[in-house]
């Protein structure tokens, strides 16, 4: 598993010199057009969302019929942001899938998804598991071998986000197109009707935006100005210890 | 090294053109297939495009709305807008539309206007469909009303039509393209969940598209053209509404 172990002492320019960087170009490329792309789509999901901010069971809903959750914000119609947030939403929507195509287009065949992404057998034991759960909890910052690979938790919320709720969310979407679901009616039906799929649709974002929350607090956590650096010009994973 | 860099110029500079001109073919292709929406310009022009073609190639399939039963159609059915308050419209309405005609006019064969009655002694079309609002809510009812093929099939529309405008009592004008104007569900509907259309909901005839957002089926009808281009109508882009951030198709 572990092919280059560095030393806790290991400076950036000995990193870079052993060559093989912590995240390979597309990972790093396709993990900025998804942070931009995901920034984006929040907020231009709001903005659509704020246009009626309540969440209905079925095939309709509307005000004047039972809702299944009213939303505590307030209904904002005619702020010139819901139109601008359409467009948007549609143009961050092509971005982020063109940007998913091409990183499991290239994540498959290199081996990424398997590799790095895909919890390995070993990890499933109670004590890595556990042992996990005790240095999150300590605070404890990670180790050099932790940086150079991911540990259990991290595998299984990246593999939850990759291979669950970025795909469903995209799905809840087409479903609630009348254009798609008029050619594949099952999209929308399996959900219970188009109100289901958008209820759906909102409760995947809120998952999303948890994990993203958790990211960017764990990143801190970890070491901000390494971790961003690895994850911009691929090395500099190791943090310089203070001498 | 003026050799080198005047052939590396050279190459680029017919990289360039080749790439350009692929571009350029593709665009008319897809144009000369119907993939290329009314409001295809600018940054949000791009991502129209992708949506207006992928889902224009997937309507190639057999493509029909889910239709729904009786017992399903919603207890409400809420509207934006009220009725149109100015002189004609009113006036109209006060002698139950006897007065009222639809005009054809454009790329037809034989332009002319229909009475209300006329428009309901042509074969009509009922059906339970869903209709969504882009801000979010929805609701299922039964639209009654003359299959839009039908009344162009009447005018005779030229081969090389493209669009059909439509033009409201309210001021607003939209179009749709030849795939949704032809497509079974596109009905100018004179009733609603009963005998007539209710007045808030359009009276005395509405359009009702089945694959797009509600915001496409106009109300308050008072002339279709049909045109090859849609650039000559209004801002160009198609629809009044597409200023203001609603996309000129709206199948999402």
């Amino acid at each position: 598993m572990a092919q280059v172990v560095p030393v806790p002492r290991l400076s950036v320019e000995t990193s870079h010199a052993v060559g093989r960087p912590r995240h390979s170009a597309v990972v790093r490329i396709t993990h900025w057009f998804t942070a931009v792309s995901f920034v984006v789509l929040l907020a231009s999901g709001i903005a659509i969302l704020l246009a009626h901010p309540r969440l209905y069971w079925g095939e309709t809903g509307a005000v004047g019929s039972p809702s299944l959750i009213d939303l505590p914000l307030p209904f904002v119609l005619d702020v010139p942001i819901r139109g601008p947030g359409r467009y948007l939403h549609f143009l961050f929507a092509w971005v982020s899938v063109f940007t998913g195509l091409v990183y499991v287009a290239i994540g498959i065949p290199s081996r990424h998804l398997r590799t790095n992404l895909l919890p390995a057998r070993g990890d499933f034991t109670v004590r890595a598991i556990r042992r996990v759960i005790e240095n999150h909890l300590l605070f404890k910052r990670p180790t050099a071998e932790d940086l150079t690979t991911y540990n259990v938790l991290q595998r299984l919320s990246y593999s939850t986000v990759v291979f669950v709720l970025a795909p469903l969310i995209l799905w809840t979407g087409l479903a609630m197109s009348p254009a798609v679901t008029s050619v594949f009616p099952v999209l929308v039906t399996v959900f219970g009707g188009q109100q289901s799929a958008r209820t759906i649709h909102f409760f995947l974002a809120c998952a999303l935006m948890l994990f993203f929350m958790v990211h960017v607090a764990l990143v801190c956590q970890s070491g901000f100005r390494s971790r961003m650096r690895a994850m911009i010009t691929g090395h500099g994973g190791v943090r310089k210890e203070p001498s | 090294m003026t050799r080198h860099l005047s052939r590396r110029t050279l190459i680029k500079a017919g990289l360039g053109v080749a790439a350009g001109g692929a571009l350029g073919g593709t665009v008319r292709l897809a144009d000369r297939c119907g993939l290329i929406p009314a409001n295809h310009r600018g940054i949000y022009g791009l991502s129209e495009t992708l949506t207006y073609a992928g889902q224009r190639l997937l309507t190639k399939l057999p493509s029909m709305a889910r239709e729904f039963d009786r017992s399903q159609i919603s207890a409400v059915s809420p509207v934006n807008g009220k009725a149109p308050t100015t002189e004609p419209y009113q006036r109209l309405l006060g002698g139950r539309f006897a007065d009222w005609r639809l005009t054809i006019d454009g790329m037809v064969e034989r332009p002319g206007s229909f009475s209300l009655d006329e428009l309901k002694s042509f074969p009509s079309r009922s059906q339970i469909t869903h209709q969504a609002c882009e801000e979010g809510w929805s609701f299922i009812a039964e639209w009654t009303g003359v299959p839009l093929s039908f009344v162009l099939d009447r005018v005779g529309i030229h081969d090389n039509a493209k669009y059909i405008f439509f033009f409201t009592f309210d001021g607003w004008w939209d179009s749709i393209d030849m795939d949704d104007a032809l497509h079974p569900q596109t009905v100018l509907a004179y009733a609603m969940n009963g005998p007539e259309m209710p007045l808030d909901h359009g009276a005395p005839l509405r359009l009702k598209l089945s694959r797009q957002l509600g915001y496409k089926s106009l109300k308050y009808l008072t002339k279709i053209t049909v045109t090859d281009s849609a650039k000559s109508i209004g801002d160009g882009l198609g629809s009044s509404a597409v200023g203001a951030g609603y996309s000129w198709y709206a199948g999402i």
